[in-house]
């Protein structure tokens, strides 16, 4: 045994372990994540359960197991202890999500296995998915139109009545949306833009009785525009408000729950694998395309993801080109002096600088500094409200910008070097400039090489927040930065990010229980992405070497 | 044929100013990285730089007033145009300090008379955040004032193409007490001396009458609530003192009166009910300081401050003790001649000390800065005020007014106060701490470096501790013993992490881990311990299996190999938890510690952020790392082995000595990175700035504690500045670590090629 000691294996055995740790640490987290997050889109039982209470009544509950933890006995009070009769080590609790927020002090509720009675799934049970208040959870007894009851629970065709109802609401109520975000913001925008116009002029001196007059219409036409709509959307909210549910909820109260706030419903206890199946498939469709809720906790990421596409695409035009040609400058023109090596030195800082220094310079000297400057030069109209003097998505995709920026040179150049010199040497003989022969020659055969520079800058971009929470990104961004207002893009705006979503949903929102999911789900959504680029530019990658090392031969 | 060639010469031209203006372009292009960097290094130093300027004062303007006796106090409101004074014989005037509209500075815009000039025996005034001032008269009543401004935009003085209006500042004069005087004196004696102090309903008199009887007046305000009306009631104290008094101060909570007599200085309570108790008499150090000549209260209200004819000014507040909070001497400021009046901010700690040699000095407590020291004007200063916003400076000389302009944005901030220790107003002993906000506009900030670093680094090592073992083993595993298949799909899966957000670890590091780790603590000590002895025991057994089976799947896949076999010792490890929490910690570890080591247990702690930063780190080390060890020139190796060297023995004597600049620079590079990692730390750990090894507390980074502050700190103010202070720290301490490491890779990529 010592002599094999001796020999140094356990040791190889050891480091050989730190890998196998290494592995299964990234591995398991990636899967730990996806299995959290897309399991939140599966439809689980509904249980309706017998819970004994500590004054020996029992107490009624409808609801998700939400997770279930093993707990030592020690750890619980006495006094549910000897309620329980537990003699175990440990015990098994559920956390249950029983919704109902109105009628609730906390829509989840912490229930100890020994002191559940009874635990049924009967298949009438109804998630009922509301845009306020979170979800109810009951069973639906009648459909009412006026407040006067059109059909009961066990009519022939309740149920399809009762969908076609949903639909109506939500169709409605997408209406309505659709009118508050279109046309009546649409007015708004220009309303505010008529002002600033009045400040324009009256800055130049140019506010003529005329000009005054100009806007006056302007600002009437607008107005009587407005008041139509509005009509509108109160008209539509009007009939969205006609029909309801009675639901009778766990405490057996028959409860009316109004159809404009219902979404959707579901009986997940009456469902087969498919229809689970498609329901998933329609909540995971929901997660990517839908607003969120309920501040955060409920919902859709969308404009989180809009955002952060949107932000990286700004920033990759920004970065790109800088990149580029910092790239083809350290390879192809540099010389072997100290000014070369100044400028590697500083390539490896700015990789190895802080992220959150980037935000720190970005908010001083972009936001406050240039912003500032901007605002008094082309928005003298807008002050004292600031229009790029304020954290806004242009100045965060410059920020990334340089903080990408050694991304994209250092792979750049690596795709620069495996170019092999005989192509130069072959252009420059035949007559070509240098020029010519980079532009022509060196970048399209390097262009696999910026393309993988691009895509990791852009992982690195999309995982990145510390800067971001400095320079631009809000936990609820009323406006998109694209919107069908002239000049269409708005780089002022602020914008939400899905890392940021993460942050604030995880640990700034008032119900972390119940947005927990929803977190894991967003973290499964980046996490895809990211791992997804970066796969593809160590594919791109790779391919180029293949490529090359053929025409080196 | 020549016109051809004429314009292929001119084509030719063209292409190469082409070449030419592409070279220039593509040259600027690259210096515009180094330009970037530089960018940053000064752009930080530009914010940071002024917290270190000192005081600078500029002469705006200088008048001269009507002649008027002997003045008592003089002030100006918080724009800086209209200032004001108190004349001995009773009367107030208002005059403007600068030229604006038809207003010339000097004018007098206002007068009132509150007295007769021969009823009238003493004066005092407020904090100057209270501004109220009060004339102690010979009947033992006072009369209290407050000058008082109202600002308002008047249209008619709008200019017309713009709407910008102009401000027009009135001042108006608030007599106390429905301009009635109020009686502080029963017995209607003259009232030589006097304080007062107001908290905004009830009024405080102090006063002292034939020269050593101290009278303490309390008038306490009641509200009717049916008419609004408010009514004073009084409540007289009179204490008989065995000599003349000197000096009396009363605090704007009207709870303490001061009482100097000579080096005697006594501080006496006064209850909620009225009663008053004398409490301690001040441990004067005479020898030390000389004796006291006079005594002020500071911005704040917790500090007193005396002056001694030795020309020093100490300073002396509350500290909590055996015996309840007692006064104690702080520190001292040197002013150089003995120092004749002191005026006060009405925010901050920084105040003005005029001397019998002419001088002026500002001292800020805090800092224990001298930010100023000589004679502004040419003739010799008898008065100097501040305004609110403390922009401005009034002076009365021997012959008229000046009014300077002040800059003294961060007199709070020295370099000394942000990396030692500073005793601060109510703390028991100096201390390092980090408190940069709070509620009141007089707070005493506490910006000390000295936590946060600290947390920086506390993080940083726990980090280290765990990623530095694991990412260098893999490394040196993976490049030197694994076979090349495996090193394929297992090089690009470990820098995939790195790729990792870390707002996702972090997010799983404080809501998922934080907790299994609280449960399971038992758990995590045992994989420890159980994780290597695992590995090594699977080792045994596999030297002990059959030939052809370790042919099969020799050393170069034991980390496959090992794969099932870690997981199993985890999941063991966390299955046999709970009963070694029974055995050995007596079924609660969390419990345990606290109760049995007195170790304070945070769910977010230290231990967390370590895995969880490691995790981010490891992948840095191992890709750096694994680089240098795989390019180790294979001679070297196959050189050692083939002279009868084990295959340890030529990694470790051979192939590690040789690399090791690379895992010099390996480490370095994720110490860069652990120590400017920001989103892990703010999500797991409480960010309290406490300074403690302790591994079951959390910290406050440099990173976190910008990432929490900076969106709330207002722009150009010291916090603002600091922040970016520790930025350029952060950028310091990072460009350090990288530009060594890039250093040694350099010279061990040089020293390669060589061989």
């Amino acid at each position: 045994m010592n002599k094999w000691f001796r020999t140094g294996k356990p040791w190889i055995w050891l480091t050989a372990g730190a890998v196998s740790v290494s592995l299964i640490a990234v591995i398991g987290l990636v899967i730990m994540i996806g299995w959290r997050g897309l399991s939140f889109f599966w439809p689980s039982a509904i249980h309706e359960m017998d819970v004994l209470q500590a004054d020996g009544s029992t107490k009624h509950i409808i609801g998700e197991v939400y997770d279930t933890e093993t707990v030592p006995t020690t750890r619980l009070p006495q006094s549910m202890i000897d309620l329980a009769q537990i003699e175990s080590e440990t015990v098994t609790r559920y956390l249950m999500k029983i919704g109902n927020r109105e009628y609730v002090p906390l829509d989840f509720t912490w229930v100890l296995e020994s002191l559940v009675s009874e635990d049924t799934t009967p298949a009438d049970l109804a998630v009922i998915e509301r845009s306020k208040d979170g979800n109810f959870y009951g069973r639906i007894t009648a459909l009412t139109e006026n407040g006067e009851v059109i059909a009961r629970q066990g009519d022939a065709d309740f149920r399809e009545l009762m969908y076609q109802r949903v639909e109506r609401a939500v169709e409605l109520n997408l209406q309505a949306m659709g009118l508050q975000e279109g046309e009546i913001s649409s007015i708004n925008y220009q309303l505010n833009e008529l002002e600033l116009e009045r400040r324009r002029l009256q800055l130049d001196d140019q506010l003529t009785e005329q000009a005054i007059a100009d806007l006056q219409a302007q600002r009437e036409q607008l107005n009587a525009d407005y008041q139509v709509y509005e009509k509108e959307l109160f008209e539509l909210r009007e009939q969205a408000q006609r029909d309801a549910l009675l639901v009778k909820d766990f405490r057996g109260e028959e409860v009316k729950v109004p159809m404009y706030r219902v979404l959707d419903v579901n009986f997940p206890n009456d469902m087969g694998f498919f229809a689970k199946l498609a329901h998933f498939f329609q909540q995971l469709g929901k997660f990517v395309s839908e607003d969120p809720r309920e501040a955060n906790t409920e919902g859709g990421v969308f404009p989180a993801i809009f955002g952060t596409v949107f932000m990286v695409l700004l920033m990759s035009v920004i970065v790109t080109p800088f990149g580029v040609v910092a790239a083809v400058y350290l390879h192809e023109y540099a010389g072997k002096n100290s000014i070369t090596k100044l400028i590697r030195i500083a390539v490896i800082n700015l990789a190895g600088v802080p992220s959150i220094v980037y935000g720190v310079f970005g908010l001083g000297f972009f936001v406050y500094m240039v912003g500032g400057s901007l605002d008094q030069i082309f928005y003298p109209e807008a002050l004292p409200n600031p229009t790029f003097g304020t954290p806004g998505v242009l100045w965060s995709a410059v920020t990334l910008a340089i903080l990408t920026l050694p991304v994209v040179i250092v792979s750049t150049e690596e795709g620069l070097a495996r170019i092999p010199s005989t192509l130069r040497e072959g252009s420059l003989a035949l007559g070509a400039t240098k020029w010519e022969t980079i532009w022509r020659i060196i970048i399209p055969m390097a262009s696999p090489a910026i393309m993988t520079g691009l895509i990791l800058a852009v992982a690195r971009a999309a995982g990145e927040v510390a800067p971001l929470m400095l320079v631009g990104v809000v936990k609820s961004a009323p406006m998109l930065p694209v919107d069908g207002n002239f000049p269409y893009f708005h780089l002022d705006r602020k914008f939400m990010h899905l890392g940021f979503h993460i942050y604030d949903v995880g640990f700034q929102s008032p119900n972390v229980e119940a947005a927990r999911p929803l977190v894991y789900a967003t973290s499964f959504l980046l996490i895809t992405v990211i791992v997804g680029l970066n796969l593809t530019a160590i594919g791109v990658r790779n391919h180029l070497r293949e490529k090359y090392r053929s025409l080196e031969h | 044929m020549a016109t051809q060639s004429a314009q292929q010469l001119s084509a030719n031209r063209i292409r190469l100013l082409k070449d030419r203006f592409a070279r220039y372009g593509v040259t600027a292009g690259g210096v515009m990285v180094l330009v970037a960097l530089l960018l940053i290094f000064f752009y930080l130093l530009y914010v940071v730089q002024p917290i270190f300027e000192s005081v600078s004062l500029k002469k705006v303007n200088s008048f001269t007033l009507p002649e008027s006796g002997q003045v008592e106090a003089v002030g100006m409101e918080e724009q800086a145009e209209i200032g004001y004074r108190f004349l001995r014989d009773g009367e107030l005037q208002f005059f403007s300090l600068i030229d604006k509209n038809e207003r010339q500075s000097g004018d007098i815009l206002l007068r009132e008379s509150f007295a007769q000039p021969e009823q009238i025996s003493s004066f005092a005034r407020t904090l100057p955040v209270n501004h109220q001032y009060a004339y102690g008269l010979t009947t033992g009543e006072a009369v209290v004032v407050e000058p008082k401004f109202s600002v308002t935009f008047p249209q008619t003085v709008a200019t017309a193409a713009t709407d910008r209006v102009e401000r027009v500042i009135t001042p108006r004069i608030e007599v106390k007490n429905n301009g009635e005087p109020l009686l502080i004196d029963e017995q209607q004696r003259a009232l030589q001396k006097l304080a007062y102090e107001t908290d905004g309903e009830g009024m405080l008199f102090a006063a002292a009458v034939e020269q050593n009887t101290l009278l303490i007046t309390h008038f306490v305000a009641e509200e009717n609530f049916m008419t609004g009306a408010v009514t004073l009631t009084p409540n007289y104290t009179e204490i008989p003192l065995n000599s003349a008094i000197d000096n009396i101060v009363v605090t704007p909570d009207l709870r303490q009166v001061l009482v100097r007599r000579g080096n005697r200085v006594h501080v006496f309570d006064i209850s909620i009910s009225g009663t008053v108790s004398e409490r301690e008499l001040l441990p004067m150090r005479t020898r030390e300081l000389g004796n006291a000549t006079g005594m002020y209260l500071l911005a704040g209200a917790s500090s007193i401050l005396l002056t001694h004819d030795s020309g020093k000014v100490s300073q002396w507040f509350e500290v909590p003790g055996d015996e309840g909070r007692q006064y104690q001497y702080i520190r001292s400021f040197d002013a150089g001649s003995p120092v004749t009046s002191i005026e006060v901010e009405y925010y901050r700690r920084t105040f003005y000390t005029l001397s019998e040699n002419g001088d002026m000095n500002i001292f800020h407590t805090t800092s224990e800065a001298d930010l100023f020291q000589g004679q502004p004007t040419e003739s010799r200063i008898e008065r100097v005020m501040v305004d609110p916003r403390a922009n401005y400076l009034l002076m009365k000389t021997a012959d008229g007014y000046g009014l300077f302009d002040v800059d003294n944005e961060h007199p709070e901030v020295t370099w000394s106060g942000l990396w030692q220790e500073v005793w601060y107003e109510g703390y028991p002993e100096p201390e390092y701490t980090w408190q940069s906000t709070s509620g009141s506009d007089d707070f005493e900030s506490k910006f000390s470096l000295v936590p946060i670093s600290f947390g920086t680094i506390k993080a940083a090592a726990y980090a280290m501790l765990f990623a530095v073992p694991i990412g260098l083993a893999a490394a040196v595993y993976t490049a030197y013993f694994m076979s090349p298949s495996v090193r394929k799909f297992v090089k690009p899966t470990v820098e995939i992490m790195e790729a990792l957000p870390t707002v996702i670890l972090g997010f799983l590091a404080g809501l998922w881990l934080a907790p299994l780790v609280e449960a399971y603590l038992p758990g995590f000590i045992a994989v420890l311990v159980l994780m290597p002895l695992a590995v090594i025991a699977m080792a045994a057994i596999w030297s002990q299996m059959p030939t052809n089976i370790k042919n099969k799947v020799h050393d170069g896949r034991a980390a496959l190999l090992l794969i099932p076999v870690v997981m199993l010792t985890g999941w063991l490890s966390f299955e046999i938890s709970p009963w070694i929490e029974q055995v050995l910690f007596d079924g609660d570890a969390r419990r345990y510690i606290t109760n049995e080591l007195g170790v304070t247990f945070d769910q977010r702690n230290s231990l967390v952020v370590g895995i969880a930063m490691g995790f981010a780190v490891i992948p840095t080390i191992f890709s750096i790392a694994e680089d240098a060890v795989f390019s180790v020139p294979k001679h070297l190796s196959n050189g050692s082995l083939a002279l009868g060297a084990t295959p340890w023995q030529t990694l470790t004597k051979v192939v590690l000595l040789t690399a090791s600049p690379g895992i010099f620079s390996a480490v370095m590079m994720g110490l860069g990175r652990a120590v400017g990692e920001t989103m892990i730390v703010l999500m797991a750990t409480g960010n309290t700035p406490i300074m403690d090894w302790n591994i079951f507390e959390g910290m406050r980074t440099l990173s976190a504690n910008i990432a929490v502050e900076m969106p709330e700190s207002e722009v150009g103010s010291s916090h603002y500045r600091i922040l970016f202070l520790a930025a350029f720290v952060l950028f310091i301490f990072t460009f350090f670590f990288n530009t060594i490491a890039e250093f040694v890779r350099q010279r061990l990529r040089d020293k390669y090629s060589s061989m």
